[in-house]
């Protein structure tokens, strides 16, 4: 008997694209790049980030015709971003064909309370977090992926330096703690009690855990790959810096030699101008895309 | 005994657990200088197009080889299975072409296609073994030396030809280390 879309085949993905970078592109010819700079996969978007943040205005699901031509266009897995709590979004773009949805802060969320429950789908789902609290949430939602959600658009890798620091150390405290301490522990973090027990047990999530949110340089990328993160989404970094194809080239190589200085160096030269920063004070709290569904 | 596994990109930690898992020390293989002492290598799932291109950019290409040449076991899954096999929808590939077979990328489909099913393997009948299949490929033609050792909707999905061995699934992905005590054994069998 066969069986689709179990949370085995939906984590085994994200299991297979470890080690890897998923490029954020819009358009075909993006995606190429990505793919022959070694991208693991691509997501698929209307506008990067740094260009939603500065825009402003409501951003949604990218054009399903957009996606689809991305989705021609290269033979890695596509993914898609819908917005917190669309489901339509997603049901449309699981009857397309997408490989993973990013159910995504960097869109305008559709709903103020509730996240998409993701276990009446048989596409796999990745969500942000930004503490182990909202990861376990997110996974008690159906969610086969996880990735930090730092500060979309910003080029500034501090707030994906700070979450993944974060969940880490809470896992770190959680195993620390005797077991009639878990299911105040479970109420204090606001996650289910089986999935506190078992990060208690296991020392580490349940999926697997990438970085995002502010990543610009292949020391960037090595240094998230060294705090713990199972690999790493660029969303502005590549084609925001001045030669995208250079960059992307050399940050997957730094994901996969993350712990060799002397590889680090050598593909960190003569990559032309990395893509402008924001400083994170200078943004505003109200125009902070990590505190949206969290 | 120590088992190498190819960690460029892809599922080579959950190889490394199983390969220990079984009692064999397994270490991460990213330069060729991590292949002298190893005595046979896993090539594991991940994106195909990533791993070969970070096999090319960083001379891996000789180092599999040698490794294949002097007799060490080496098995590919999934993405391994596809950088191991001779030919591409029927084109032979400017690659390793270590096993003769003829392999179609994602042939099932996109990640919906995705499935999990219970498959027999020619070494260990009595038990079914849990196949999961990730945007998998199909082998779609074996050579005459190549042994069938498990199948699935009338295609080989577990194949060996001397000592490579290659799996269109993931039994690193399951508890189930009968596979890769297979392998173990293979490793056993060499010279090494």
């Amino acid at each position: 008997m066969d069986t689709f879309g179990t949370m085995l085949v939906k984590t085994g993905l994200a299991e297979m694209l470890k080690g890897g970078v998923i490029m954020d592109v819009t358009t075909p010819e993006q995606a190429k790049i990505a793919e022959d700079a070694g991208a693991v996969s691509v997501m698929a978007l209307e506008r990067v980030p740094a260009d939603i943040r500065a825009q402003g205005g409501v951003a949604r699901m990218t054009d399903p015709a957009i996606i689809e031509q991305i989705m021609e266009s290269v033979s890695i897995p596509v993914m898609a971003k819908v917005r917190i709590g669309h489901f339509v979004e997603a049901q449309i773009l699981e009857s397309m064909g997408i490989d993973y949805i990013d159910e995504s802060e960097v869109l305008t969320p559709a709903d103020e309370k509730y996240h998409i429950n993701k276990w009446k789908f048989n596409v796999p789902f990745v969500c942000g977090a930004t503490n182990l609290g909202e990861a376990l949430r997110r996974i008690g939602e159906g969610a086969a992926m996880i990735r930090t959600k730092g500060e979309a658009g910003t080029g500034n890798v501090i707030e994906a330096v700070r979450h993944m620091r974060t969940i880490n150390d809470e896992i770190t405290r959680l195993a620390s703690l005797p077991e009639e301490e878990l299911m105040t522990e479970s109420k204090n973090l606001g996650a289910p009690y089986e999935l506190v027990k078992m990060i208690a047990r296991d020392r580490k999530l349940p999926v697997v855990n990438f970085s995002a949110g502010g990543i610009a340089t292949p020391a960037d990328a090595a240094m998230m790959m060294q705090l713990g993160a199972d690999g790493v989404f660029v969303g502005s970094g590549i084609f925001k810096s001045e030669n995208p194809a250079r960059r992307a080239h050399a940050i997957v190589q730094a994901v996969t030699h993350y712990n060799n200085p002397e590889i680090l160096a050598k593909v960190s030269k003569s990559l032309g101008d990395a893509m402008p920063g924001l400083e994170i004070s200078d943004i505003g709290k109200e125009n902070l895309l990590q505190l949206r569904g969290n | 005994m120590k088992i190498g596994v190819l960690a460029l990109q892809g599922a080579f930690r959950e190889h490394i657990q199983m390969i220990r898992a079984c009692g064999t020390d397994a270490v991460e293989v990213r330069l060729p200088v991590h292949c002298d002492d190893i005595d046979g290598l896993v090539i594991p799932g991940g994106e195909s197009t990533t791993i070969s291109k970070l096999i090319v950019e960083y001379d891996m290409l000789d180092a599999i080889g040698a490794c294949a040449s002097s007799g060490k076991p080496i098995f590919g899954t999934c993405a391994g299975a596809i950088l191991l096999a001779d030919r591409m929808d029927g084109k032979k590939q400017a690659f390793l072409n270590l096993i003769d077979i003829d392999v179609t990328r994602n042939a099932y489909g996109r990640q919906i296609q995705s499935r999990e099913s219970d498959v027999t393997l020619a070494f260990s009948p009595a038990t079914p073994f849990h196949a999961v299949f990730i945007r998998a490929p199909i082998i779609t033609a074996v050579g005459p030396a190549v042994t069938k050792l498990s199948s699935y909707n009338n295609t080989v999905i577990l194949a060996r030809q001397d000592n490579i061995l290659v799996s269109t699934f993931h039994p690193e992905l399951t508890g189930d280390t009968r596979i890769h005590q297979y392998f173990l054994t293979m490793a056993g069998e060499g010279s090494c």
